[in-house]
């Protein structure tokens, strides 16, 4: 390949396929030769999961956005009487979901919503359930390692227990939000009152005990240091090391519109999404799938990190919400021609999969 | 060793625009070091009225229509005053084919911006432009560029170029100047030393072969005369258009630029375009071979009117291109650093 000469030992690893270490991380964060980065991660790519891309045709389901946790990164959490404020109903959920199944290749929910002040574990629960008996064939993935944290505490139920339940409900696999980064100084100063990072670690390993999939992230772009990334990234390899549980990850780029904290940050910009995207890639050797996700890196960002190491371009999503009220400039939902598109026109071979990553079928 | 057209066509068709984009940045790496060059200037859209009415442009007006103008020499020069004002060192002048506008008309122009602004830079008129005047005038092309030379006109923008094919011209723009026409125009400002930039336009679903074939013949053009500094590729703008249809993927406009800087080895200069792209895929560019992001731009009628607007300052500029870890330098026409962050 074509490193230059300080980099030539990093190079020479990943194509040994030796493990980076922490210093390799931070050293590549400090890296400005951004082709030779995207370069070095699509051949990981490639050597691993070759040139399938997978999306889902998907529908997400926010069931509140009433939430105790007022995180300053967050412009989609409200309080109860703010206006724009909403909880939906078992029948609205079911509605929604109605609405999107007039997409026939509608495959699967991703559920994931406020912590609200006065809901029980059960009326999650519930909903979850009522959404699994009316629609049984459709994949059910929802609730971050956030969301299960609140649902333990406010149930007396252990982790373990809540999640036994979800499952019996019907839920197949966990979503990756909520991780933010795992560093409790970053948690402390953004998002105090949720999960901290060993409870949301905790979730994912419980979950993968149980034979729960589950899905990581990383919010960056914020107060975050390099360093902190890269600990973020060892982080979730070394729990994948123990539970080979997490199915992909996901980097989210901090949206600075209508949030707390944006009035003093910045956007990330583009170089720096791609090359977070390709050191994931790289850093994260015990991960099968790295997601370039469309809503908030935008389309073609998103098409150009197909060649930055991504090998999954989330779904359809009918109708985005949290990301923008945030000020995500992608449209809401992408319909499956346009996936398809994008992904064959950067060469590569569309897949159309379930939550858990089993392909329904590949478009030629 | 010289790519020729036809490893030029396979890496168009077959290549991966990373590994290219490697490429073209190791060799804007060895040209540039780590400067990334801007421009501070302003497009002055004379007038939106054109004869000619291409399908892939959403500006143009029919003579008589309501919204149809044409500036007068007070409201130009104003725009110039204001662009020196804000620290610009050059103007674009471009406009329609007005139908019956003589020569004097825009010598006078150049001659009173000139009067009272000596120091900016008239980098104004495409091939397309000229050659419409040299037919009003029903003078040669050799010597409209000398009259305008002569008022101040000191360099010649490559617009107009789209695709030289005739096949693709003929089916996109067919009143538009043809691909000899636009190449003679060049050919001749480059003879009376008035040098210019030369661009391509993607996405009008024209073949990679002759993406190939338009690089090719400015290539050897290029051979022939020295005069082009920069060679700049856009993509097709669809909205509000005729020809209309899909906008050219991030992933075709990446590609393509990389192998611009690998093939088009006799120009020095490869420009991003944020206008066309967005500010997120011109930062890009800078990794896949681009040395330069081109013009603030404080105005830019055209595109917009097509659906894309970006705007552009230069603390915004400057943070991208420090962002892509380059050391930002504002530059003028001959791509000379004139300040640098």
């Amino acid at each position: 390949m074509l490193a230059t000469k300080e980099y030539e030992d990093i190079e020479k690893k990943v194509l040994q396929g030796e493990r980076l270490s922490r210093e390799d991380g931070i050293r590549l964060f400090h890296c400005h030769d951004l082709a030779w980065l995207g370069a070095l991660a699509d051949h990981v790519r490639q050597e691993k999961c070759g040139d399938i891309v997978y999306y889902n045709v998907n529908c997400h389901v926010n069931l509140t956005n009433i939430c105790t946790s007022h995180c300053e990164f967050c412009a989609f959490g409200r309080d109860a009487g703010d206006k724009g404020a909403y909880a939906m109903t078992k029948e609205q959920a079911i509605g929604l979901v109605r609405e999107a199944l007039k997409d026939p290749d509608m495959g699967g929910l991703h559920v994931v919503s406020g912590l609200h002040p006065t809901w029980s574990f059960e009326q999650y629960l519930g909903i979850l359930q009522a959404l699994h008996e009316e629609f049984p064939q459709l994949y059910l993935k929802g609730f971050t390692g956030v969301e299960i944290t609140h649902f333990a505490k406010i149930s007396g139920l252990s982790v373990r227990e809540v999640l036994e339940k979800l499952k019996a409900a019907g839920l197949k696999a966990i979503a990756g939000g909520g991780a933010e980064i795992l560093s409790d100084r970053v948690r402390q100063e953004l998002c105090p009152n949720k999960a901290t990072a060993e409870e949301w670690l905790n979730v994912a390993r419980t979950a993968h005990q149980l034979g729960i999939p589950t899905n990581a992230s990383m919010l960056y772009g914020h107060i975050e240091t390099l360093e902190e990334r890269v600990d973020h990234l060892l982080k979730l390899r070394n729990l994948q090391d123990e539970t080979h549980g997490f199915q992909t990850f996901i980097c989210f780029p901090f949206l600075p519109k209508h949030t707390k904290l944006g009035q003093r940050i910045k956007q990330t910009s583009m170089w720096d999404d791609l090359r977070t995207m390709a050191i994931a890639r790289l850093m994260l050797d015990n991960f099968r799938n790295i997601k370039a996700y469309w809503v908030m890196l935008t389309v073609p960002v998103a098409q150009v990190a197909l060649g930055f190491g991504a090998n999954d371009i989330d779904g359809t999503i009918h109708k985005e919400n949290i990301m923008h009220d945030a000020g995500a400039e992608s449209p809401r939902g992408l319909s499956e021609d346009t996936i398809i598109r994008i992904i064959k026109e950067a060469g590569r071979v569309p897949a159309l999969c379930d939550c858990n990553f089993n392909i329904i079928r590949t478009i030629d | 060793m010289r790519i020729t057209p036809e490893q030029g066509e396979k890496m168009l068709r077959t290549g991966d625009p990373i590994e290219l984009g490697a490429q073209a940045d190791a060799e804007r790496a060895r040209r540039f070091g780590n400067t990334v060059t801007f421009i501070v200037d302003r497009n002055i859209n004379y007038t939106n009225v054109c004869v000619n009415e291409c399908k892939f442009c959403a500006f143009f007006r029919r003579q008589g229509h309501k919204d149809a103008y044409l500036l007068d020499y007070d409201t130009i020069l104003q725009k110039v005053q204001e662009t020196v004002d804000a620290g610009g060192t050059q103007v674009m002048i471009q406009g329609g084919l007005y139908p019956d506008l003589g020569l004097a008309w825009y010598e006078k122009m150049l001659r009173l911006i000139k009067e009272k602004f000596p120091g900016i830079t008239i980098h104004s008129f495409t091939a397309t432009e000229i050659q419409h005047f040299a037919r009003q005038e029903g003078i040669s092309i050799l010597d409209t560029l000398k009259r305008l030379q002569a008022a101040g006109l000191d360099s010649l923008p490559g617009g107009g170029a789209e695709i030289l094919d005739d096949a693709v011209r003929r089916r996109v723009s067919p009143k538009k100047i043809m691909t000899d026409d636009w190449l003679n125009v060049m050919r001749t400002a480059h003879s009376i030393g008035m040098e210019s930039t030369a661009t391509m336009v993607i996405g009008f679903g024209e073949t990679m072969a002759q993406r190939i074939a338009h690089m090719e013949k400015i290539r050897q053009l290029q051979e022939e005369t020295g005069g082009f500094r920069a060679f700049i590729t856009w993509t097709f703008q669809p909205g509000h258009t005729a020809l209309g249809g899909e906008k050219t993927s991030a992933w075709d406009y990446m590609k393509t630029l990389a192998v611009t800087r690998l093939y088009m080895d006799n120009i020095a200069h490869i420009q991003g375009s944020w206008v066309t792209q967005g500010e997120r895929i011109g930062q890009l560019t800078l990794g896949f071979g681009a040395d330069d992001l081109g013009s603030i731009m404080l105005e830019e009628n055209v595109v917009r009117a097509a659906g894309t607007s970006y705007d552009m300052s230069i603390r915004k500029m400057v943070n991208l291109i420090q962002g892509a870890g380059r050391d930002a330098a504002q530059r003028n026409t001959t791509y000379d650093v004139i300040k640098r962050f």
